[in-house]
């Protein structure tokens, strides 16, 4: 019995090793994927339409009704002190630095994430990736790249369009409905914000972009390797649950880190 | 057309279960596959069939031994060197492992598009005439959830033979056909070895109906391998689990014939 349980603590053990080590070698393999010819373009641009142009609408109200909340609790914490003024600083900051990148690659995660590692987890159980393999062609030229370089360009594209419209959100909520004074809120933003911020931020939807499509499309690709999740459509529904969990975890945790030792 | 074969020396493969006990699949087996024929891979359930393909494609790499393939290592191949002798081969998959996101016409392409520099117009012209030979002409824009299973193997058969393998392997080709479409495919196959002529491994349960097509019959057993020249010399094995083997799956006698034409 005590024997059994060392053994199954050892083949854990085993187990997580090697798979933090194929994840460790997939990511070399996907970036290397970047730079082998040809690059699939149209595959491309249909991943950037799915990634970016897809993920519009739902980007626009997370950052509406952040932007909002965060206006009128700022507001009122604020308005305890006097310090109405610093509200167009507050929103800004918060949303520049930490929300913006953070819930973008959240919704990135949630909407598009679950869906490449679902496509590769049902490319890998119907042997499709195997077959692309039997044939030379690069599974991670052809399959995985486009989605990896679409995600580097339109998640800190979409961060900005939450940036902005959640500032937007922010001076609805506290000048239009609490009565701030317009001019403190521009003012306040304007002389808070550094380059320094919006470069941090930048850094962040970066290095999330690069997270969730490792993750996602990772553990999709895995599916048939990793322990404990069964076998067939059931192990890709389990993977997929795993991979965004992971890769939301991932986020963060990295951003308390990114923050950590670059602020 | 140049053929090839393959050999297999002291090849070793086991898996760790659940339970972390080992599976040996392969116990240092040795054969080999002549060139230019055809040879049936059998053995029951959970023998290693599939697990031999896979190692022969270097999809799984063996714990030890070699696997060679026209006389090159395909278990020390890495990179550029396994994907051309990747190149040499055509497989078709148990489920046919056609891409579902793309369209019949799209999915016999590929190989071409992604490995060769022909013109989309020499591509279209010799993808078209695959289809008409394979029977899949006005199929070329459906998508496979469409197709029938005959259909799928068929457009399977199809994209496999686009770069005129030297070898072709087959994964349980027949599973979930009916006996007419299970009969058209061997003749199929039968028709398109003699048009391409390439080395032919087939990993079928399909005994003894697979055999008419054998000119060599791999039996796995345990971890071991019997090699048998034709599939008449099964029969005539002494051994107790060949003998289990034959009257399980075929009765006592069997003859083999030629596929007529």
């Amino acid at each position: 019995m005590q024997q059994n349980s060392i053994a199954r603590l050892g083949n854990t053990g085993l187990s997580t090793v090697s798979d933090l080590g194929r994840m460790g070698l997939y990511l070399l393999q996907m970036i290397q994927g970047c730079f082998r010819f040809p690059f699939r373009f149209s595959e491309f641009m249909r991943q950037m339409h799915f990634i970016g142009a897809g993920s519009l609408v739902v980007i626009f109200f997370t950052a509406a009704s952040t932007g909002m909340v965060l206006g009128l609790q700022g507001y009122y914490s604020l308005h305890k002190f006097g310090a109405e003024g610093m509200l167009g600083s507050a929103v800004s900051l918060t949303l520049i630095m930490e929300l913006g990148p953070v819930l973008t690659a959240l919704m990135v995660a949630g909407r598009a994430g679950s869906a490449m590692c679902a496509e590769l987890g049902i490319m890998r159980i119907s042997e499709q990736i195997d077959a692309l393999d039997c044939m030379a062609v690069d599974p991670f030229r052809y399959l995985i790249s486009p989605k990896l370089v679409a995600a580097i360009i339109s998640v800190p594209l979409l961060t900005a369009l939450f940036d902005v419209v959640g500032i937007a959100g922010g001076y609805v909520a506290g000048v239009q409905l609490m009565g701030v004074n317009p001019g403190s809120f521009i003012d306040g933003m304007q002389n808070s914000v550094t380059n320094h911020d919006i470069w941090l931020g930048t850094v962040k939807s970066f290095v999330f972009a690069l997270i969730i499509v490792w993750i996602c499309t990772g553990r999709g690709y895995f599916v048939h390797m990793i322990k404990g999740v069964g076998y067939g459509a059931r192990s890709v529904s389990k993977v997929t649950t795993q991979a965004v969990v992971l890769s939301s975890i991932s986020v963060l945790v990295l951003d308390y880190l990114i923050t950590a030792i670059l602020i | 057309m140049n053929t090839i074969g393959i050999e297999f020396k002291d090849v070793e493969k086991s898996f760790v279960k659940d339970d972390g006990s080992r599976q040996i699949i392969l116990d240092k087996v040795n054969f080999t596959i002549p060139a230019g024929k055809t040879t049936v891979i059998a053995g029951g359930s959970g023998t290693g069939k599939s697990v031999t393909l896979k190692l022969i494609l270097a999809l799984l790499r063996a714990d030890g031994g070699q696997i060679f393939v026209g006389g090159e290592d395909i278990t020390m191949a890495r990179g550029r060197k396994l994907k051309e002798l990747r190149t040499r081969f055509g497989v078709l998959f148990q489920g046919a492992a056609l891409f579902d996101s793309m369209s019949v016409f799209d999915n016999v392409a590929l190989p071409l598009r992604e490995r060769t520099k022909k013109t989309e117009a020499d591509i279209k012209a010799q993808v078209l005439s695959s289809l008409e030979q394979l029977e899949l002409l006005g199929h070329e824009n459906k998508f496979p959830a469409q197709l029938s299973g005959g259909m799928k193997k068929r457009a399977g058969l199809a994209r496999a033979l686009q770069l005129k393998p030297e070898i072709m392997l087959f994964d349980e080709p027949t599973t979930g056909l009916d006996p007419v479409m299970t009969q058209e495919i061997y003749q199929l196959f039968a028709r398109t070895q003699e048009q391409v002529g390439y080395t032919s491994i087939i990993v079928s349960h399909d005994i003894p109906k697979i055999f008419n097509l054998a000119d060599q019959v791999i039996v796995l057993h345990k971890g071991v391998v019997d090699v048998f020249p034709s599939p008449e010399a099964i029969q005539w094995s002494q051994k107790p689990h060949i003998r289990e083997f034959v009257k399980t799956t075929m009765g006592e006698i069997y003859q083999s014939h030629l596929v007529e034409q």
